[in-house]
């Protein structure tokens, strides 16, 4: 019986050991560069290529973790990543501020949208601007689905409404509500209850489960996307891949990763403008 | 409608093509779950047996433990793991986060208490059938536990799939933990996330067909093994 046993746990230390090799290979590979970025980045499948091409040229393989912006700078507050790209100006720069990174440094810029039922109740297709197309949603009250989730897009949404002099989080329960979630998962609610939403070129373009859902408001200052890269101080963290991390920053604003970038299309149309394209 | 007959379709495909990146994401899945599973065993089987026979204080306490702990979320498993794993954690400094390992450990915590609850359940009713037999053979702990655990080795293997169907189905540990990354981390119930995200509902409802029909052969082998191993038993 003992013999039994002891044949049952040397079979699954055996499973163990037949298992682990594969996750040793993985741990070795763990050591490449981590960045973490926007769900608006990544659903655009910019990531894949140009990462693929920063490895071709510099051998330097790059992990991506996607979560908010908000998310993604408390991650690199730990120190969990090497380098970060995000779209929230304020945050980005006290981020900086306190030390956690060591610059900003400009990528590219995307444009904000809004977006909801192709018969557009609200007449936001007319709006001025787009303060004024939130304040028209407003006004209906017509349903409004929210990122809610301090990602960068949902910081640039607050901002807007601020601008418009509203602050419709505050009542809760109506016509605004905030999914606490992902751009995905909160485009694919505005779609099933043909609502409006803010949402960014990135993810929209790329979005398949689009339903009555339709573009209907773009462009102005206010719905200018900018992208940052910032890589982490390795004073607050000794242990970043800080030269790798610089590489991937140099490459990204350099001219190469500038012009793959500008050449990047989704169904045809450039999701993405290169800073050094918008001559800033 | 058209989104389940597109998804069938799509996890036909899947199944079919054996596409390097798909089944690399099934192989990871399986990988860490069955890890996980390993792990829980040889921490569950032990515990869940000296739980059901030894009469200690506080036994009663850490049997509410164990079945409560059955019902752990796997977010909060997660988030806990994340805790510690983090760079500002205790353990931040193994660099474990967003890795395979990091997987394992979380899916461990979360089937460990499965296993040993249930293997509590198994060797205690066992002991009701056998109690008397081995105290008149005036056994020792060690054959007592090695004679209940083999004994009970069919109704184990239930056990071990109740593990392992938790592990191979849970999310929200892995997306914490893992951080879902392209090739490294991702597995299938995350990359189903992905891709209902991206609103590919059909792509990701395929995925998890293949899920279903993943656990589906996994249960079939048990059972065959099962039935077979049951049989010679029989005949012998």
């Amino acid at each position: 019986m003992v013999a039994r046993l002891t044949r049952m746990v040397r079979a699954a230390l055996m499973l163990i050991a037949l298992l682990l090799p594969g996750l040793a290979q993985a741990s070795d590979d763990e050591r490449a560069l981590l960045l973490g970025t926007t769900t608006s980045v990544d659903n655009s499948g910019l990531l894949g290529p140009l990462l693929d091409a920063f490895h071709d040229e510099t051998g330097i393989k790059v992990r991506t973790v996607v979560r908010g912006t908000g998310a993604i700078l408390q991650l690199g507050r730990s120190g969990d990543f090497d380098v970060v790209l995000v779209h929230h100006p304020e945050a980005e720069e006290a981020f900086v501020a306190d030390g956690y990174g060591i610059a900003r440094l400009p990528v590219m810029t995307s444009r904000f949208l809004i977006v909801g039922p192709a018969d557009d109740p609200a007449n936001i297709r007319s709006a001025p601007d787009a303060a004024r197309a939130l304040a028209r949603i407003a006004d209906g009250p017509f349903d409004f689905i929210s990122r809610g989730d301090e990602s960068g897009t949902n910081a640039a949404e607050r901002n807007l409404w601020r601008r418009a002099g509203l602050s419709p989080w505050d009542a809760r329960g109506g016509w605004y509500r905030e999914t606490g979630s992902g751009m995905g998962a909160t485009l694919n609610m505005a779609s099933v209850l043909s609502a409006y939403t803010f949402t960014e070129s990135g993810s929209w373009t790329n979005f398949a489960n689009r339903g009555d859902l339709t573009l209907l408001f773009e462009g102005g200052p206010h719905l200018a996307n900018p992208y940052t890269i910032i890589p982490i101080n390795p004073e607050r963290h000794p242990h970043i891949a800080a030269r790798a991390a610089q590489r991937l920053v140099d490459w990204l604003t350099g001219p190469v990763g500038q012009s793959f970038i500008a050449d990047f299309r989704v169904d045809g149309a450039p999701p993405f403008v290169p800073v050094a394209a918008s001559g800033r | 409608m058209e989104t389940f007959v597109t998804a069938f379709a799509e996890a036909g495909a899947l199944l079919i093509s054996f596409d390097p990146d798909f089944m690399s994401i099934v192989g990871l899945s399986v990988r860490v779950s069955l890890s996980a599973v390993a792990i829980a065993c040889l921490i569950g089987f032990p515990l869940g047996a000296i739980v059901a026979l030894k009469r200690f204080p506080g036994r009663g306490f850490v049997i509410l433990l164990l079945n409560t702990f059955m019902g752990l979320p796997p977010v909060v498993v997660g988030l806990i793991v994340f805790l510690i794993l983090s760079r500002a954690g205790p353990l931040g400094v193994l660099g474990l986060l967003f890795t395979p390992t990091a997987m394992i450990i979380a899916q461990t915590i979360l089937v460990t208490p499965i296993v040993a609850a249930l293997t509590r359940q198994v060797v205690a009713d066992l002991w009701v059938e056998y109690g008397e037999h081995l105290r008149s053979l005036d056994a020792g702990p060690i054959t007592t536990l090695a004679t209940l655990i083999t004994d009970a080795r069919y109704s184990l293997a239930t056990v071990v799939l109740a593990g392992f169907g938790r592990a191979i189905a849970e999310v929200g540990a892995v997306m914490i933990v893992g951080g879902n990354i392209d090739h490294v981390t991702r597995v299938m119930t995350s990359a189903i996330a992905l891709e209902t995200s991206k609103g590919n509902l059909s792509t990701a409802l395929g995925l998890g067909i293949v899920l279903l029909f993943l656990a589906l052969t996994v249960n079939a082998a048990v059972q065959i093994i099962n039935t077979s191993a049951g049989k010679r038993a029989a005949l012998a």
